[in-house]
């Protein structure tokens, strides 16, 4: 863990917890009834800076995963690089055999990452603030976006729920995601084939 | 405009509002509390938890929140305010934000109320759950103790942001449209921090063992009194707990539909009301069962909207029940649990130990406008301030506020002048660091005399050094700030960063200054010839002693 891997855990989170509900539970004739969402405060060591996330280790542990991936493509790029990690929520649309189900992204957002390096702990401790400080415009940032409600898919029907949910956490419900990232080194050249992770339970066909 | 909507939309839109302005504050107060919050998921709904979040009710908060609502809704004009504030050990206070919860006129008639709507309320929640941590006041309740705390105040009417401070800011946490207005949620803060900074404080040596046991507020002119933001639970108390049974506190469950309505009972059972005994519980995880309930059946109503039936995902229907109940949530849930660990109040501590703390808590000196080190251990000082319990009590029982409060041992007067021009970074007096060198400060840099004692009783006695011993010329950088990760203070008063801070420049070792060094080694090479020669006539006897190991 360091501060870059905070920095994207925290922009990952608060996306996250604006796009996740509580677990549906459907019931007889049609009706359905959410859980309840529950939140807690992640404060980071290597940021000054306190972030917001669903309570939810299932969660929490495949983001961290990602993240922690990102981290070693990151630093085996080597030298200063760029990196961008991108968070797309999707919604599947099922499409006659033999063609695939499609997969159709309806927000995606993308986290760019400049590696520097830091020599001194003063170094240390001023990016330490700065990082903070920046991390709060781009929480700011997320907010604003959220709360302009451009799109939501439709709340779907109990056998249409895999398609726009990701129902396979056992505490909270967030719509459909998958996190890619990608690595370019200073020359400019993309030294790692951009991954793709598919968080989810497979569907129920 | 207002016969668009028709009367179960209406009153489902007047309940939602209400309870959002309720959660809100909650949201608020709680974010400002200096502790972090944490709640559980669960997959069931409780039937209690409001836009489908575990955000639990402090009830002190409530009743604030009641009484400053009175019965009425955020409207135009009309606006729900929380004000929070930091008032110091010595009485200064000053205005660090004031959330708003405004309504215009600009309505959406043709949104969804009992879905769209609250939907969008949740939402509305979850940004300002994200924003109430980013606003600078957030870092400075996290560090409330001491020296100074923070306050909240709730009033009804006319947005005052007078108090903020020139060139204060504004965040907008969100907007949701309804067919009565628009509901709008922001946050004002205060952006300059100096308001102590024309009272200039003479450097003094540092006041040992000064204990301030409590002050006095002074009753605040305006008409609603300010609260602290530290709730806190006296396990000896037999519970003041706030007459949330006077009205009937609405339990929401939300039921949504995908398909035709159907009927749906849902049944409320009395249960007995109990007042909860206070327990200082660990603050995270007291889950929803743990709670005392109490719901009386008033009124349970069920109602709906048909569906709009298409063949792809329904445009839906949704029962949305209501039960009239009342709920007394555990009131301590968000207690910290007294952590006396790290902060001794007695001198039953070992002098040493007693200092270090002096020298970490003596961190917020109000006259540069505090910059308060957060050294962990003082960031999880949160218990040994405010008293709320006499807080709590005093407010409801008489209105004019005359808080009495104890604040922890070793406040120390402030020290340290404050110079911002070296800093450009907004918030700068409270950042954790100490840019300005303290060369100057004797205490801070212990004079190379071969004297142990002296140099060890300099570290202890700096305060003000709380950013490390930024100002030691040996150093080849400055420690702005030593936060090792993971330690906590809850055994020993003193922590890793005070101990390092504390022990950076030990004396000189006598044995390895040149003077005595070389002084010695030239005896030495005068001596050797006398040396040998006993050693000669002894050698017949360090002959047999060979002998004899062999």
């Amino acid at each position: 863990m360091n501060c870059r891997s905070e920095a994207m855990l925290a922009v990952l989170h608060t996306v996250l917890l604006h796009r996740s509900t509580g677990k549906f539970h459907y019931k007889k004739e049609g009706t359905y009834s959410i859980g309840t969402v529950g939140t807690q405060d992640v404060d980071c060591d290597f940021i000054d800076f306190t972030y917001v996330r669903v309570s939810s280790e299932e969660l929490d542990r495949a983001l961290r995963k990602v993240v922690g991936e990102f981290k070693d493509a990151l630093r085996n790029s080597g030298g200063d690089g760029l990196g961008q990690m991108s968070l797309e929520f999707y919604q599947k649309k099922k499409s006659r055999w033999p063609f695939s189900d499609e997969c159709i992204p309806w927000e995606v957002w993308t986290v760019k990452v400049h590696v520097v390096a830091l020599a001194t702990e003063q170094e240390r401790q001023i990016c330490r603030e700065k990082v903070g400080e920046k991390l709060c415009e781009k929480i700011i940032n997320i907010v604003e976006v959220m709360n302009r409600h451009e799109y939501l898919p439709k709340m779907p029907t109990q056998s249409e729920v895999d398609n726009v949910f990701d129902t396979g956490l056992r505490d909270v419900q967030p719509y459909l995601y998958k996190i890619s990232f990608q690595i370019t080194d200073a020359l400019g050249t993309s030294v790692t084939t951009t991954m793709r992770r598919l968080i989810k339970d497979t569907l129920a066909l | 405009m207002e016969t668009d909507l028709n009367s179960q939309d209406r009153k489902d839109l007047d309940k939602f509002i209400k309870f959002f302005a309720l959660k809100t504050v909650q949201v608020i107060v709680q974010a400002r509390l200096g502790e972090k919050i944490c709640t559980r998921s669960s997959s069931s709904p409780t039937g209690s938890d409001w836009f489908n979040l575990a955000i639990k009710d402090i009830p002190e908060v409530t009743h604030e929140a009641k009484k400053a609502l009175a019965g009425q809704l955020p409207a135009v004009g009309r606006s729900m305010c929380v004000e929070i504030s930091l008032k110091t050990s010595e009485g200064d206070s000053m205005e660090l934000e004031i959330w708003c919860l405004e309504m215009n006129e600009k309505c959406d008639k043709e949104i969804k109320v009992s879905y769209t709507v609250y939907n969008r309320l949740s939402l509305l929640l979850k940004s300002l759950l994200a924003i109430t941590r980013v606003t600078p006041a957030y870092r400075l309740s996290r560090k409330q103790g001491h020296e100074y705390v923070i306050l909240y105040r709730i009033y009804f009417g006319e947005v005052q942001l007078n108090g903020l401070g020139e060139g204060f800011q504004t965040v907008r946490v969100g907007t949701v449209g309804t067919p009565v207005g628009t509901i709008t949620l922001s946050c004002a803060y205060r952006i300059n921090l100096a308001f102590m900074s024309t009272r200039q404080f003479e450097r003094t040596p540092p006041i040992m063992g000064i204990i301030i046991d409590h002050f006095v507020d002074r009753p605040y002119p305006s008409s609603s009194p300010m609260h602290p933001c530290n709730y806190r639970a006296a396990g000896e108390d037999t519970g003041v707990t706030y007459p949330s049974v006077e009205d009937s506190q609405e339990v929401c469950t939300t039921s949504f539909s995908t398909s035709p309505p159907s009927q749906c009972v849902f049944t409320v059972t009395k249960a007995h009301f109990q007042t909860p005994t206070p327990v200082v519980t660990d603050t995270l995880r007291v889950p929803m069962a743990g709670l005392a309930f109490s719901h009386q059946l008033s009124s349970s109503r069920l109602s709906y909207q048909p569906a709009a039936l298409g063949p792809g995902p329904a445009d839906l229907a949704y029962p949305v029940v209501f039960a009239a109940g009342l709920k007394a949530t555990h009131p301590h849930q968000l207690m910290v649990p007294g952590k006396e660990g790290g902060v001794p109040l007695a001198p039953n501590q070992p002098a040493h130990g007693a200092q270090a703390d002096q020298e970490r808590l003596a961190t917020y000196t109000p006259s540069d406008g505090a910059r308060c080190a957060a050294t962990p251990s003082s960031s999880e000082d949160t218990e040994t301030v405010s008293n709320s319990s006499e807080g709590r009590a005093s407010p409801h029982d008489v209105l004019e506020t005359v808080f009495v409060r104890k604040v922890g041992a070793f406040v120390n007067k402030p020290i340290n002048q404050v110079t911002l021009t070296s800093l450009d970074i907004p918030f700068a007096m409270f950042a954790p660091k100490n840019l300005e060198l303290e060369d100057a400060d004797p205490m801070v840099n212990p004079p190379d005399s071969p004297e142990t004692e002296s140099p060890l009783q300099g570290s202890l006695h700096s305060d003000g050094s709380s950013g490390g011993s930024s100002g030691n010329t040996h150093d080849d950088f400055v420690m702005i700030d030593f936060k090792p990760a993971f330690s906590k203070d809850d055994i020993l008063p003193m922590d890793l960063g005070t101990f390092y801070r504390e022990f950076q420049n030990p004396p000189q070792l006598s044995s390895l200054s040149i003077d005595i060094g070389a002084q010695s080694m030239a005896e030495d090479l005068d001596s050797l010839p006398e040396k040998l020669a006993v050693h000669e006539k002894n050698v017949r006897e360090f002959d047999a002693f060979v002998e004899t190991l062999q």
